[in-house]
């Protein structure tokens, strides 16, 4: 009885504000799609850290005959200095923070460089000599390299200490930016979304202020008035993001793993479904909490004694 | 059923108190009319009681509670023990007399039954037996205030409160007005009445509040609307 009296204000309210109703649809649609992508490219940015810091290595390059960088003085790393750099790898103080290390010899060098750049037309005038033996380490925990390139810089016959992760961090200061971005638009467009959701609830309240007036005088609970006006707010945004949960899922089984996943191949790892899923109700409850929000704030104006 | 300690009501922006000092108490079943000029504060009087507005000072009792008391939550519930009338009816317009009675206890939660059952029992009570499917405009003034009038008392309030309910009508719908809220008054209901219809008051015969700049300078049983020179000798102009 109740149910049904609430549920048919409820719609009589949707219907005669339907501009209005719209346009709060849009608005949470657009503002919460947002902030689904904000989401999806940390969590991008998350995934490709842990693929590539994964392959991410330390480089520790000796010196070669033509280099003069670093403790180089133009001189070959002789032998002893190579085995007092494993002695170090090999310490208790480094060997606990290091998962495994190899040597590669010139030669090993040559090999991978060829096979890199074998389109690029310097490569012919490369010889074994020119490239750097090394040992490349892998880490335990990647974010510990420092300790390494401490230790290992100063010693003679290294010429640098270099950790790849060092290359990623523009791409992911740029991703970060654009994530940065996205939430920023987002932010500004949920301020209108709760704004206009206010307003539409004020216009509806206004429109039936003499029900309004009556309720009141006669005793309805504020609980009864508020709720089909709080019920329509809440409707109106549950539709706007239950489409930008749609978007979200759309963008990434579509875009993300359709386009991007081709497109890049097996080079760099993509978010999958899981992360969209996981988004997607979060999303949902933002809006309806919102929502509801600021449609009780709003027409609380109206059961103030 | 309705007392006053030392009541006073200041509105913000306004030097003159509504209310001043305001002490009386209103029995059950008494039928009072409340008169003065406008402005004298009739009507703040009548929301004070009704609680849409708090005393700037002073207590007010209205059936055993502690208006300053009253939570907002319980506010509704209050207001369930009161029937209130205006001089404008008040009505929706898109709904017929019986939804318009019918509204106010669906709002509360009464069940199907039970409005079936109390809506027509009331329009037949004002005399509206046969008009209960009219929509307000398809009714006459006096008509239109027989409906607000179900409205109020449909729920059997303690008290009815009506702020002027004769001043949209003429002389003889008055009169059919005020025979109604006198069989209300005698079925044990206590009706408080705002009006500046002399006539009325003065055939009525009934206890007389006369609020003049927000005070009382009269209380009378069985008075009529001339204030007999009372101000005079008070020293309030007129």
């Amino acid at each position: 009885m109740r149910f049904g009296l609430i549920m048919s204000e409820v719609g009589s309210g949707l219907r005669r504000n339907v501009s209005m109703v719209i346009s709060v649809i849009l608005v949470t649609f657009i503002s919460l799609t947002f902030v689904g992508a904000a989401i999806l490219l940390q969590s991008q940015i998350g995934e490709m850290k842990g693929y590539w810091y994964d392959r991410a290595q330390v480089a520790v390059y000796f010196c070669t005959a033509s280099s003069e960088i670093g403790n180089c003085d133009l001189v070959e790393a002789t032998p002893e200095q190579k085995d007092l750099v494993e002695a170090q790898l090999a310490s208790p103080a480094l060997a606990s923070l290091i998962d495994r290390y190899e040597f590669e010899s010139h030669d090993q060098a040559y090999q991978r460089y060829q096979e890199q750049f074998s389109d690029n037309e310097f490569a012919d005038f490369v010889t074994p000599e020119f490239l750097n033996e090394a040992y490349w380490v892998n880490l335990k925990d990647p974010t510990q390299s420092d300790a390494l390139v401490e230790s290992l810089s100063t010693l003679a016959g290294v010429e640098e200490v270099k950790d790849q992760r060092k290359y990623l961090d523009p791409i992911f200061s740029a991703l970060n930016a654009a994530s940065f971005t996205a939430i920023s638009i987002a932010g500004l467009m949920l301020i209108a979304a709760v704004l206009l959701i206010a307003t539409t609830i004020r216009l509806s309240a206004f429109s039936r202020r003499r029900e309004l007036g009556i309720m009141r005088l006669v005793g309805a609970s504020n609980r009864f008035i508020q709720t089909p006006f709080i019920l329509e707010g809440v409707i109106a945004a549950l539709v706007g993001s239950i489409l930008a949960a749609g978007a979200v899922l759309a963008i990434v089984r579509y875009f993300v793993q359709g386009y991007l996943g081709s497109a890049l191949e097996s080079t760099t790892a993509v978010i999958g479904m899981t992360d969209a899923l996981i988004v997607a109700p979060v999303l949902v409850a933002l809006g309806v909490v919102l929502a509801a929000a600021s449609a009780g704030v709003a027409i609380n104006r109206y059961l103030k004694v | 059923m309705i007392r006053l300690d030392q009541v006073s009501k200041l509105y913000s922006g306004n030097a003159r108190p509504a209310l001043n000092s305001v002490t009386l108490e209103i029995l059950k079943g008494e039928f009072v009319f409340l008169v003065g000029a406008s402005g004298s504060g009739k009507s703040s009087f009548l929301r004070l009681v009704l609680k849409e507005e708090n005393p700037s000072k002073g207590r007010i009792h209205v059936l055993g509670q502690d208006l300053g008391r009253l939570t907002s939550r319980k506010v509704p519930y209050f207001r369930r023990n009161l029937g209130v009338v205006f001089q404008d009816f008040r009505l929706l317009p898109q709904k017929t007399a019986f939804a318009n009675v019918a509204f106010s206890l669906q709002v509360i939660g009464k069940s199907k039954g039970f409005i079936q059952e109390a809506v027509p029992d009331v329009l037949r009570m004002v005399g509206l037996a046969g008009k209960a499917s009219r929509l307000p405009h398809e009714l006459s003034g006096g008509e239109q205030q027989r409906v607000a009038i179900a409205r109020a008392i449909v729920n059997r309030p303690a008290i009815l409160l009506a702020d002027e309910p004769t001043g949209n009508l003429d002389p003889s719908t008055s009169a059919g007005i005020m025979t109604l809220l006198e069989r209300i008054s005698t079925s044990g209901t206590t009706v408080i009445m705002a009006t500046h219809d002399a006539g009325i008051v003065d055939q009525m015969q009934r206890r007389v509040i006369e609020l003049v700049s927000g005070q009382v300078v009269r209380d009378e049983r069985e008075g009529g609307y001339q204030t007999q020179g009372i101000t005079l000798i008070k020293g309030f102009p007129e």
